[in-house]
Formats: C-alpha cells, sequence, structure tokens
C-alpha cells in the first residue's frame, strides 16, 4: 500500500491505517505545517489537498489516502522557490499569526486549479471552510485574486 | 520591498514552528484534568487508579507545588493547580504526564475526586448580595469599584432640559485564536527551566512559572516563538498552561509538551466582560451637561486584569464628548462563571456600544441630525475629557475623522436611503456610524516602559531585539522598518533575535495597542545611541563634525558629499574597538490618576476613529447583513500600510462577530459553544470589502510619532451597526449579540 506525498511515495504500514491522517501528517511524517485548530472538521487549519481537493486532514484517516496524491505546505515551494501564490500571500500583507495560513494556501490553490479567473466571491466562497481570525480575510482574498495570473 | 515581513517565508512555506511543532528527545506529554463542577469544596482527590494506567509517568496535584499555590497579576487569587474549591467548571485538580498523548487522555477519566457541592453564584446581580462568597479570604465578592466623579451630578440634571435613561448589555466573547495554548519545556543542563509557549507575554509567563516552582526570575528563561494568534487572550491562561507544564517538566525532569485541545481551551480561558450598563444623559440647551453611568461586570472566578479592563471604561464611559457633570460607578464582581480579563478593546467595545447609540437617540429626540449632535459636543483641541485631562498635547482630530468619513462613506446620500422598518422589497436598508477616542498604551493602568537592544556585527549584519512580542501582528517587522529607515539601510541587513527572558529587560506586554508605540520608542532610543557612538568614530574619516553624518542608501555622508558604506563604517568600528551596539529604553509620559473622583492625566495620547457600516435585514428572517465597511483612523503615523489595513480588517471583523454573531452560552455556569462548530465567528463568504483610510498626524509624544491601531479597529463596529439596524428597521439594539430573534420579538 502506498501514497503519495508531496510527489515522495510512501509505503504505509498495515498498523497505521486507522490513524488520524493530521496525526499521521503531523507526528509521523514531521510535517508540522499542517495544523490542529478544532479537531472537529470546523476550521479548516488541518486542510491538505488529496488528488487536488481540498480536505480536512482531522476528519480522515491513512486508509482514506492509500494511492492518493497527497498535498500539504510542504509540498508548494520547489527548490527553495516560493510558489506564486505564496508569494502574493507575502506580497498583500495576508499573513498574521500564519496559523491559518498553511490551510488557506493549499484551500486557495485548489481553487484556482480548477478556476483560473475566479471572481471575489467565488474566492470568498471557496475559501469559507477556513477559519482565519487575525486578518478579516481581505488581503487573503486579494492575494488570491492577484495569484489567479499564475495559473492562467 | 514593500510588503516583507521577517517571520513571512516560514509562515506561507509550514516551516514556522509554533509549541506544539516543537518535539524534544524523551519527551514526556501532559493533560489537564477538570472536575465537573461549578462550585464545590474539594473533599478527596484519587489519583491512585489513574497511576496505574499505561505509560503514566506521574499525576500531578496541588500537593506537589513546591512554590506559591495561587497567583495572578493583580489579586493572587488564581489557583493553578485547584487544592481547596472549585470555582468554576474550567479549574484544573491535576494533570496527568504520560510518555504517550494517548496514554494521558486515558487516564483523565480514572481520577477521582469527591466534592461538597456550594451554591453557584451565576451572576454579577446575584454576587454583589454577598450571600455566597466566591474567595472567602475575600470579605465580599466586589472585585474593583472604579468611579468618576466630576461637577455637579443632582445640580447638573437639575439643569437639564431633558433626561434620557437607557439600558443596555453584552455578552461573554471568546477570543477564538486559531491556534489552542500549548507550551513545551525541558529542564537545561545549567539548571534553567525553559519554555516554549504560545503566549503573548514572556515576562509575565515567567513570572506564572517562577512562582509556581518557587524559583527566582533569572532560573526561568522564556523563549518566543512564532503564536498563533492572542487578541489578549494569551496573557493568564497562556502562561497558566506555560507554568504547568514546567512544572511537570521540573517534577519528571523530562522534556513535557501540553497543549490543548479547543473544548479545553474554551472551557479554560478567559472571556470579555459581559456588562451590564443603566446610562442617564441630560441635556441642557442641545448640549450634553450631566451623565450617570451604572456599570456592572461579570469578573467570573478569579481576578486576571478586570481592574484594568474595567478602568478603561470610565474613561470612554461618555464617549468622545465633553459633559460637564458626571458620575459613573464600574464595579465588577466574582462569579462561578468562566473568568474574563483582557481582550483586544479591552473595556471600551460594551461602553461605546452603549453611548454611540445614546447619542443618536437623543439627537432624535432633539429633532436635529445625528452627526450634528456628536459635533455639537465632542471633544476637540484643548477640551477638557469626563475624566479632566485636558487634550493639549497632540492633535485632536476627531473632526478631521468624521469628515473623511462622511465624505467617504457617503453618509447623507445614503441616509436618505434607509428604511426605518417600511420597503417594498423584502429587504430593508440602513447606514449607522460611531466615533471613538481611545487612550493609547496603558495609561495610569501600570508601569509603562521597555527595551530594545541594536547589536550591529563588523560585516554590517544587525541583530535587532526589543521586548514587546510578536503576536502575529507583525510587531517585529515594525520594529525592522522603524531601524531600517533610521540607519538608510535595507530591512535585509537586519535580523530581529527573537527574544528570550533571559536576554532583554521585562519590557512588559504587547497588549493595549503599546507595541509600535512603545517598542518603537525604545528602537528609537537605541537608534540615538548607536548613531553618537558610530558618529565619533567615523567623523574624521570623512571629514565632518560627529553631528553633521546623515544616513542614507546605505552610505554614511557628511554635508561636502564625502561618504563611506555602512559595511566599510563597520569595519572602521573594528579597527577602534568600538562596539557598534545600543541599549534603548521608552519610558511613557507620565500618567496620573486619582481614583476617588476618577479624573487624571490617564492616557498621554489619543487615537481618534470614526466608522460606518451599511446593513440589509431581510424582512422575514430579519437576518442581518452586512453590505459595507468604512473605517478611519488617526493613528498618528504609518510604519507599515500593509500591517496597518491588516490590523483595521481583522479588527473590524472581531467586532462584527461580537455585534452579529459570537453568542457564547453558558448554561448554570457550563459553557455549551465549545468549538467553532457551535461558537460562531466570521467566514469569508460572509464578509464584505472594508474600506480602510488612515489619517497621520505625528504624535509629539512618541519618538516614532505612530501610535496604535490594534484596539481602535475593533472599539466602535458594534455601535455603528447597531444604528445601521436602527435606520432599516426602527428598532434599537440594546443587547449584544445583536441576534436575529431579537430583532423580531423588539
Amino acid at each position: 500500500m502506498h501514497t503519495i506525498i508531496n510527489g515522495k511515495e510512501i509505503k504505509l504500514k498495515k498498523n497505521d491505517l486507522e490513524k488520524q491522517l493530521l496525526v499521521f501528517i503531523r507526528e509521523d511524517l514531521n510535517l508540522t505545517g499542517t495544523k490542529n485548530g478544532c479537531n472537529k472538521g470546523v476550521c479548516g487549519a488541518c486542510t491538505v489537498l488529496i488528488n487536488n481537493e481540498p480536505k480536512r486532514s482531522c476528519q480522515l484517516k491513512v486508509k482514506d489516502i492509500i494511492n492518493m496524491e497527497v498535498l500539504t505546505i510542504e509540498g508548494m515551494a520547489k527548490d527553495d522557490e516560493l510558489h506564486p501564490l505564496q508569494k502574493s500571500f507575502l506580497d498583500h500583507d495576508a499573513v498574521q499569526c500564519g496559523f491559518c495560513t498553511p490551510g488557506m494556501i493549499l484551500t486557495a490553490h485548489a481553487l484556482l486549479l480548477k478556476n483560473q479567473n475566479p471572481s471575489e466571491a467565488e474566492v470568498r466562497n471557496a475559501i469559507k471552510v477556513n477559519l482565519c481570525r487575525c486578518t478579516g480575510y481581505q488581503q487573503i482574498v486579494d492575494s488570491i485574486l492577484a495569484a489567479a495570473k499564475f495559473y492562467r | 520591498m514593500m510588503n516583507w515581513r521577517n517571520d513571512g517565508i516560514a509562515k506561507v512555506t509550514g516551516q514556522a514552528k509554533y509549541a506544539d511543532d516543537i518535539k524534544l528527545f524523551d519527551m514526556l506529554h501532559c493533560v489537564p484534568v477538570y472536575s465537573d463542577q461549578i462550585h464545590a469544596e474539594i473533599l478527596e482527590i484519587d489519583t491512585s487508579s489513574a497511576e496505574k494506567s499505561q505509560g503514566i509517568v506521574r499525576v500531578i496535584t496541588a500537593k506537589d507545588i513546591p512554590g506559591v499555590k495561587k497567583f495572578g497579576q493583580i489579586r493572587k487569587d488564581y489557583s493553578l493547580i485547584a487544592e481547596d474549591k472549585i470555582r468554576y467548571e474550567g479549574d484544573v485538580i491535576a494533570l496527568i504526564v504520560a510518555d504517550t498523548l494517548e496514554n494521558a487522555l486515558e487516564a483523565i477519566p480514572k481520577v477521582k475526586a469527591k466534592y461538597n457541592k456550594l451554591k453557584p453564584v451565576l451572576s454579577p446581580n446575584e454576587a454583589c448580595k454577598n450571600e455566597v462568597l466566591i474567595h472567602d479570604i475575600y470579605e465580599s465578592n466586589l472585585i474593583n469599584h472604579h468611579k468618576v466623579r466630576k461637577g455637579n451630578i443632582d445640580k447638573g440634571f437639575a439643569e437639564c432640559d431633558l433626561v434620557v435613561e437607557d439600558y443596555y448589555e453584552t455578552n461573554f466573547v471568546e477570543h477564538g485564536y486559531l491556534e489552542p495554548e500549548s507550551a513545551v519545556c525541558q529542564v537545561r543542563d545549567d539548571g534553567v527551566i525553559e519554555v516554549y509557549g504560545s503566549m503573548q507575554h514572556p515576562f509575565s509567563t515567567r513570572r506564572f512559572t517562577a512562582a509556581l516552582l518557587g524559583k527566582k526570575l533569572s532560573e526561568i528563561e522564556v523563549i518566543t516563538i512564532p503564536m498563533g494568534g492572542g487578541f489578549g487572550g494569551k496573557d493568564d491562561t497562556a502562561a497558566i498552561v506555560c507554568a504547568r507544564t514546567a512544572l511537570a517538566s521540573w517534577l519528571c525532569k523530562k522534556p513535557v509538551k501540553m497543549t490543548y485541545t479547543r473544548e479545553w481551551s474554551i472551557k479554560e480561558s478567559y472571556k470579555r466582560h459581559p456588562y451590564q450598563m443603566k446610562y442617564k444623559v441630560g441635556l441642557k440647551a442641545g448640549k450634553i451637561h450631566a451623565l450617570e453611568c451604572d456599570i456592572v461586570a461579570d469578573g467570573g472566578a478569579y481576578t486576571s486584569v478586570s481592574p484594568w479592563v474595567t478602568w478603561r471604561s470610565t474613561v470612554q464611559c461618555g464617549g468622545p464628548y465633553i459633559i460637564p457633570n458626571v458620575h459613573t460607578d464600574v464595579k465588577t464582581y466574582y462569579t462561578n462563571n468562566v473568568y474574563t480579563g483582557a481582550f483586544r478593546g479591552f473595556g471600551s467595545p460594551q461602553v461605546n456600544f452603549a453611548i454611540e447609540q445614546i447619542v443618536e437617540v437623543i439627537a432624535d429626540k432633539l429633532g436635529i441630525d445625528a452627526i450634528t449632535f456628536r459635533k455639537n459636543n465632542m471633544l476637540r483641541q484643548n477640551s477638557i475629557t469626563v475624566s479632566q485631562q485636558k487634550l493639549d498635547n497632540h492633535i485632536v482630530s476627531l473632526d478631521q475623522v468624521l469628515d473623511k468619513l462622511i465624505k467617504e462613506s457617503a453618509y447623507y446620500r445614503k441616509l436618505k436611503k434607509c428604511s426605518f422598518g417600511k420597503g417594498d422589497d423584502s429587504k430593508l436598508y440602513g447606514i449607522g456610524l460611531a466615533i471613538s477616542y481611545r487612550g493609547c498604551s496603558l495609561g495610569a493602568e501600570g508601569k509603562d516602559f521597555t527595551s530594545a537592544i541594536i547589536n550591529v556585527q563588523f560585516d554590517g549584519s544587525i541583530l535587532l531585539e526589543v521586548s514587546v512580542h510578536e503576536n502575529g501582528q507583525g510587531a517585529e517587522t515594525a520594529m525592522i522598518n522603524i531601524l531600517a529607515k533610521e540607519l538608510g539601510v535595507p530591512t535585509s541587513k537586519i535580523r530581529y533575535r527573537r527574544s528570550s527572558t533571559s536576554q532583554i529587560p521585562d519590557g512588559g506586554s504587547t497588549v493595549a495597542s503599546r507595541g509600535t508605540l512603545m517598542g518603537g520608542g525604545a528602537v528609537m532610543d537605541a537608534i540615538s545611541k548607536l548613531k553618537s557612538l558610530i558618529n565619533k568614530v567615523i567623523a574624521p574619516e570623512i571629514n565632518c563634525q560627529p553631528s553633521e553624518i546623515t544616513y542614507k542608501k546605505n552610505q554614511l555622508i557628511s554635508p561636502e558629499g564625502k561618504s563611506v558604506s555602512w559595511e566599510e563604517a563597520m569595519g572602521i568600528m573594528f579597527k577602534n574597538c568600538t562596539y557598534p551596539y545600543a541599549f534603548g529604553s521608552f519610558e511613557a509620559p507620565p500618567v496620573t490618576w486619582d481614583e476617588e473622583c476618577g479624573a487624571g492625566k490617564a492616557y498621554f495620547t489619543y487615537v481618534y476613529s470614526a466608522q460606518a457600516a451599511e446593513v440589509e435585514v431581510d424582512i422575514k428572517t430579519k437576518k442581518v447583513k452586512v453590505l459595507d465597511i468604512f473605517a478611519v483612523h488617526d493613528i498618528g503615523k504609518i510604519i507599515n500600510k500593509g500591517l496597518l489595513s491588516g490590523q483595521v480588517y481583522g479588527g473590524v471583523v472581531q467586532g462584527l462577530g461580537m455585534a452579529l454573531k459570537e453568542n457564547l452560552q453558558i448554561n448554570d455556569g457550563h459553557i455549551i459553544t465549545d468549538n467553532f462548530h457551535n461558537y460562531r465567528i466570521y467566514r469569508a463568504n460572509e464578509l464584505p470589502r472594508i474600506h480602510d483610510f488612515i489619517i497621520e498626524n505625528p504624535d509629539p509624544n512618541t519618538p516614532s510619532g505612530a501610535k496604535g491601531i490594534g484596539e481602535p479597529a475593533l472599539e466602535l463596529i458594534s455601535p455603528a451597526i447597531a444604528n445601521a439596524i436602527y435606520r432599516a428597521t426602527g428598532k434599537r439594539m440594546k443587547r449584544l449579540p445583536m441576534l436575529a430573534e431579537d430583532i423580531c420579538t423588539q
């Protein structure tokens, strides 16, 4: 049994399959960019992409990613070069405490892969699954709208 | 680059390590054990069964505490582990330390306790009778009583031609930081206990930890790491979580981590104070002539910083208006509810909610426009505040911010569109605004000083360290921005050295919108000292007097245009055996306060704000949709526009949550809304764009000219919304949050 995490194939052990995916990612793979905000599937801080769909890893088990491709925040930058979406978050001051940022970026990435020309309403609707308590979302929305051109 | 923050790359790549992301070798896991009680005597705590549970290293109770058992920032009434009594549902009776988190969690129900139930006190109205005392060592449940006594209140009301009385109330509010409390502690080989925690006041955390462990301050080192939001909420509770983790680490002699679940966080952490506010306002010839306020706050089970929070309500109780006769009482009582403490806004959002509606009620009764009424009564240059402070040492810009708001929001044009409960459509429309003045920094709450260290390396790279804390707002970046500008070097040359409590002197808490103001002051002082060291050495090299050197574009330049680069200059410093190192400090200008009559120079300067909101109310469901927000603030001077706007947007949205959405429900002392599925905060799709406008009147009292924005942004949106709902529906909303069902039943 395998899964692909951030482009790397990983063998899954049988006794890991019932583990919470969030714990597996954070504690076993040490990918701590994926955060635990509510452990209830409400806040979106634990968002990862599974086959390019945003999913809440606190609501999944390791068995849910067998033969799937998983992207965590650590997989966004390539060779120390920030992804244009990450850069856009910095350019628009969309980061404050940073705790929601990984999940927010991944949800936005999934949207832009599907829709390279989203309206503001579409952006707001896509990221409604991710809570942010610092920014009031405005600069996050602006950075996603500005990053869309890099997906075209 | 304009939009740059020193921790930005780490935060967008997932590399930023928050407390729960830290793993130390051989680390144990700790969890708290709560009782199921609200108010009870503890007869017995039996840990024997829990101790036999798998993987348990130790079960800690109050009897294991080597230091003091009760602590607090003002009154030392908080039991870090409850020993004799349960005073609210968030009291912790034991800590379980185990090899894994799973094993620790498994043992929680195995801790058994016996209680003698006591009658719970669930509201300040019961508490004030003192029939049941929450803390037996105090004679009364009253935590504090602040007063304002100005003029002659009886004579004042007797002279009035119109008197308006009103009652308003507000609810508990949860901070809702995305990262729950977490701490990792270890005992170092030099005997020092190291604390990595999600907290916004490292020095207070150190005091709590030292007290609990019976250690000296120098034996505890609290280290700054990224923190997932605070908003005032990561002061006491966060410090307590750190202190308990340090205790577990000290007793087990191993590294220990304790990370809270959201449910534990909401159960245990302090909230914003609910207020009950009786207002009586007297008018004489169209001017506010007398004000009587009777304000009661629910302090919950412990004091925390209630006396400071509610003190701000005295200065701001009358809004930004001139009122000659004032009689205000603000009282906080212990109850068996969750305790209340610091929260962005700090005692002002509540009173603003009341007064900024009352002025409109009065204007209606007088039959004049609410803006005109405000302008006839508001504070101007050299005006005297309700707490008898003459505003003569900075520019009082209420007129300027209000005019800007009216223009940018097209207020008068939109006023004509308001429905007042009547509409052909299924939607009712309204616009409303509010204004405020807000004292900067701590004011007469406490000692207000802070420190900074600039340590330039001989290759020209710079280490900067300031005793303000990075809460996510970008405090570190703002400090770097100030230094880079003054030294004429790019920000890339400056590395912010994350401070630890062992490296830099105690600079107080990063609260009260004081980070940029106070930290910036300390940085400016350090810069001036650093420059005098450098100028003395470099002046002969470029043939000028030390005082004549300017710092621009990475050069040190003489009036004749002779120059050396920053790097060359630091090389020369090395050859001269002179350290380019400076320690700076900044003490807030003096403030005064007379507790008996509530008068004095409460704050050394003020921020002036005006915000407007447009709403649409569905006729059938009475659901309120916010259509547009305009925010104008005079913050002195802009240090970093992007970060500043971020504070405005974030503050406004938190204020909107308090106004319309966030409804913390407590049933017999138990919080029902225990996670984000039932304690709902705003999501991106429910919000309009916010238009922010900044007015700059550099403040002569602060070295950088900057004031603060964190709290001004939040403190006045709820009355603006209430005024908008009134113009949409014709109904006055007197309770926060303003829920659809309340609009219906009115």
